[in-house]
């Protein structure tokens, strides 16, 4: 058997598999927010770890002061959250359009750092428990599979394939193709250009939210749960390189994958793996893998 | 004589610091192709940004079939039924032939050209739908540019150099449009350099000078004044 050549026990590997395959889920859902954002508006949206921290938490109270369950989170919190977006570009980011990019990265990196600040005052740093929708799992015989981390998994590849679909082959999805290379041509032609980017800026906060209502059964409602998770996705980002939706969603599962497996085989490299590779991408192809050259 | 279509009125125009546009005024009627002749950087292109509301300091009045569009945004102006054919051509890299000719809304519910009709215009057009829309030739490009704006319903169209660095036989099919759109009824506001080509589409050329006019000419006595004409284009 090629597990014992490798010495290790298949239920090792698979279960490291499964965790690779859930990290890569939010690796994807958020660096393919990212992707959609910067894409349209050159803004690096360093908020974004905040905005998954916000899902969870909306998920949470939602279920604790008005007893709103797991699935009902996962549509209004993402929609709440992409809410708060909105209001956040309207009035924040987009009166720094005309200026360097520099400006909306800082911009966002101060917003991010306030809303954890605040959260962090009000419920602490040790988390909050938020129960599991779908507990129990069934036994494919290599593995024990919890039901809840095949649910995050299939959900997540949907989500990101739908949003794929939605850029590049629909109506709308041309608009928004067309705006990212020269917003003032598709706005001459009578589409409200400035309204397509708060929409968009909407939609990938919610894609945030939406992961961080995902996360809410696996990992405990954090505050610093995004800041901690958002340094990885960057390196992801810049590996997919910045702006292709589907390289942002490749790499994003393909990492979580390589991640689990270097836990597998060489542990002590597992937290930095990530990060060797961007280096490497980095040196060889500074674009990212799927990003094409300036 | 009817009112004109378009009513430019002593307008400015700014880029940053750098005054562009020193009251520029024209008027174009309905049904007319009217250019704008004038040398490199004499402000061309910034009168149909300008009317387009693609320039962020305008000053002066702007009217369409009688509405000021000077305070109006660009996806505004479009709705108004003004279409734009900018002269980098503005083809989409990440959109194909159909998503490029289909992407402009439509503005306004009649008017504008079905696309069998526009393939008629554009037989190339049509074997080449799936293809990305900037792996064109220059030529099919431009006619990609043009064709687009047909559609929409816009009655007026600013077409800003469309023969520009094109083959002949392509100058030829470009002006044989122009004047079949004529025929239908749109007018036209084009830019142009190459005046022995505008004479052959057009009814009334502006001489265009430091972002003014300083000049109007019948298409019929463009002979009379060719060597004035020469002068003020330096050619
Ligand atoms: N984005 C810009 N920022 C600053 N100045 C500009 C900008 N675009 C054009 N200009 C300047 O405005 C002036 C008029 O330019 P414009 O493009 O309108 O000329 P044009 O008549 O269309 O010339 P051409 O025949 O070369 O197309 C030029 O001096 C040009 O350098
Ligand atoms: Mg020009």
């Amino acid at each position: 058997m090629i597990f014992e050549l490798l010495g290790v026990p298949p239920q090792a590997l698979f279960g490291q598999l499964l965790l690779g395959l859930i990290n890569g889920a939010f690796y994807a859902l958020l660096s393919l927010g990212l992707a959609v954002i910067f894409g349209l508006m050159n803004v690096i949206n360093f908020t974004h770890g905040a905005q998954y921290m916000m899902g969870a938490f909306a998920s949470w109270m939602l279920l604790q002061y008005a007893g709103i369950p797991y699935w009902g989170a996962l549509v209004l919190a993402p929609i709440i959250i992409g809410a708060t977006g909105v209001i956040i570009e309207r009035l924040m980011i987009s009166r720094l359009y005309h200026l360097d990019h520099l400006y909306g990265l800082l911009l966002t990196f101060g917003l991010a750092l306030i809303i954890e600040g605040l959260f962090r005052q009000q419920y602490g740093s040790s988390g909050l428990p938020y129960a599991n929708p779908i507990p129990g799992g069934t036994n494919l015989g290599f593995m024990f599979l919890p039901w809840y981390r095949g649910w995050v998994v299939v959900f997540s590849l949907v989500v990101c394939l739908a949003t794929w679909f939605m850029i590049e082959k629909t109506k709308l999805g041309s608009y928004l193709r067309a705006a990212t290379e020269r917003p003032d041509l598709v706005q001459a032609f009578g589409i409200n250009v400035p309204r397509m980017i708060t929409l968009t800026y909407g939609f990938g906060v919610a894609l945030a939210a939406l992961a961080g209502v995902l996360a809410a059964p696996i990992y405990s409602v954090n505050p610093i749960m995004g800041a901690n998770l958002i340094i990885v996705v960057f390196a992801v980002v810049v590996i997919g390189g910045m702006g292709s939706i589907m390289g942002a969603i490749i790499t994003g599962f393909a990492l979580g994958i390589i991640e689990g497996l270097t836990k597998v085989f060489y542990p002590e490299a597992s937290n930095t793996v990530i990060f060797v590779i961007m280096a490497i991408v980095l040196m060889i192809r500074p674009q990212g893998l799927f990003g094409t050259p300036k | 004589m009817s009112e004109p279509l378009l009513s430019v009125r002593d307008v400015h125009a700014w880029y940053g610091e750098s005054h562009i546009l020193h009251g520029m005024s024209f008027d174009v009627n309905p049904g007319e192709v009217v250019t704008l002749l004038g040398r490199n950087g004499a402000g061309k292109t910034t009168t149909m940004r300008a009317i387009m509301g693609m320039v962020g300091n305008r000053k002066g009045s702007i009217k369409h079939q009688g509405t000021e569009l000077i305070k109006l945004k660009s996806n505004h102006i479009a709705r108004e039924g003004i279409a734009y054919c900018p002269e980098e051509r503005g083809i989409f890299a990440s959109l194909n032939v159909w998503e490029n000719l289909t992407l402009p809304p439509r503005v306004k519910k009649d008017g504008g050209l079905s696309i069998e009709r526009i393939y008629e215009l554009f037989p190339n057009l049509k074997e080449r739908t799936s293809s990305q829309g900037t792996k064109l030739s220059g030529g099919e490009q431009q006619m990609l540019a043009i064709a687009r704006i047909l559609r929409t319903g816009a009655r007026l169209l600013l077409l800003d150099e469309p023969t520009e660095g094109l083959a002949p036989v392509i100058v030829q099919q470009i002006g044989s449009t122009i004047r079949a759109l004529r025929e239908q009824g749109f007018t036209i506001l084009l830019v142009e350099q190459n005046f022995r080509f505008a004479a052959t589409v057009a009814d009334r050329h502006y001489v265009v000078e430091h972002g003014q006019v300083i000049d109007m000419i019948p298409n019929a006595s463009l002979e009379a004044n060719r060597e004035k004409l020469k002068t003020y284009l330096g050619v």
